[in-house]
């Protein structure tokens, strides 16, 4: 078994509302140095495989169809072995 | 003359199915069959409805599980087919999320949940579904929704201004184009697309919300009337 830590990024070239309006609180906190906050999405789960070219294979699927939309987000993952 | 029979789809999070089945079977007088998520039978609908709400919770991105709904399978082979399908509101978000339309919806510009009523210019009224849309007043329609800033890429835009694709766009009372007028930051103001064969659109906009006389404002009917009186010819 493997636990699965994925990471999916908004393209840079579209914009982030959420990124965007949280930074305004920055800037009302007085953290005038802080720039372009990007607002992602982490996810983790088990994948239940004996081989990690299994669990790679099963992973990249989950992400192309589901849980990232490939029109505007990229996604990387790190698998790790887990008893 | 043969009137078409309405499909709606419901799924878990689906809150404006009813209104829209009030719509058609009390205003527009039509026969019109509710189709549960999980069946895989579109009961022989000629139009298919994914209503607007916030299909199962609106969780991940919007219409991303939804996509994924038994019917949807049966959904896709139908407008694949060019059976007629209209997504109202969640219901874009989902063609969107299963490809049957180009683009992808993200958060309102300024992160607001937007409800109101807004104007619509009419672009295409060569399709079915604005066939029955006369004169060149704005279309009076409300909005309600935290995500319909819609985005493509240039080339898909591109696309979709060659193809005569974009439907609507938000306008002001007299119709006119500008930033003042578009409530969510969408690009080019886009409200509604359709398809490139011209079976498949998507609208931010509830018409469903403007159709009962009793409300004050009607001109959503115009689209299902449009429907109803096309779909055969």
């Amino acid at each position: 078994m493997f636990k699965a830590k994925v990471l999916i990024k908004r393209r840079m070239t579209i914009l982030d509302p959420q990124g965007k309006a949280v930074e305004i609180g920055a800037k009302h906190l007085g953290l005038s140095n802080i720039k372009n906050t990007r607002i992602d999405k982490y996810i983790e789960f088990n994948v239940d495989t004996k081989s990690k070219k299994a669990a790679e294979d099963e992973v990249n699927d989950y992400c192309k169809k589901l849980l990232a939309n490939p029109i505007m987000e990229d996604y990387e993952f790190t698998l790790e072995e887990v008893k | 003359m043969k009137s078409p029979k309405f499909g709606i789809v419901v799924f878990p999070g689906s809150n404006c199915d009813h209104d829209t089945y009030y719509v058609l079977r009390k205003i527009i007088d039509v026969d019109v069959v509710f189709l549960w998520h999980k069946q895989t039978s579109l009961e022989e609908s000629d139009i298919v409805i994914l209503p607007g709400g916030f299909s199962y919770g609106d969780y991940l991105r919007t219409g991303a599980i939804a996509r994924f709904s038994p019917i949807m399978n049966e959904v896709i082979k139908f407008a694949n087919k060019g059976g007629y399908v209209l997504g109202i509101c969640n219901g874009f978000q989902i063609l969107l999320e299963a490809g049957l339309l180009p683009g992808v919806m993200i958060r309102n510009e300024l992160l607001n949940f937007v409800c109101k009523d807004i104007y619509l210019k009419v672009e295409n009224k060569g399709t079915i579904f604005t066939k029955g849309v006369n004169g060149n007043s704005a279309l009076k329609i409300p909005i309600a929704h935290g995500e319909g800033n819609y985005f493509a890429d240039e080339n898909t835009l591109k696309e979709l201004e060659n193809n005569n694709q974009i439907v609507f766009r938000y306008c002001g009372k007299d119709g006119s184009i500008s930033t003042d007028a578009n409530p969510n930051g969408s690009i080019n103001n886009i409200a509604g697309i359709i398809n490139k064969r011209g079976n498949v659109l998507g609208m931010m906009p509830h018409p469903e919300r403007s159709s009962d006389p009793v409300l004050g404002k009607t001109d959503g009917s115009l689209i299902f009337k449009s429907l109803v009186n096309n779909i055969f010819n």
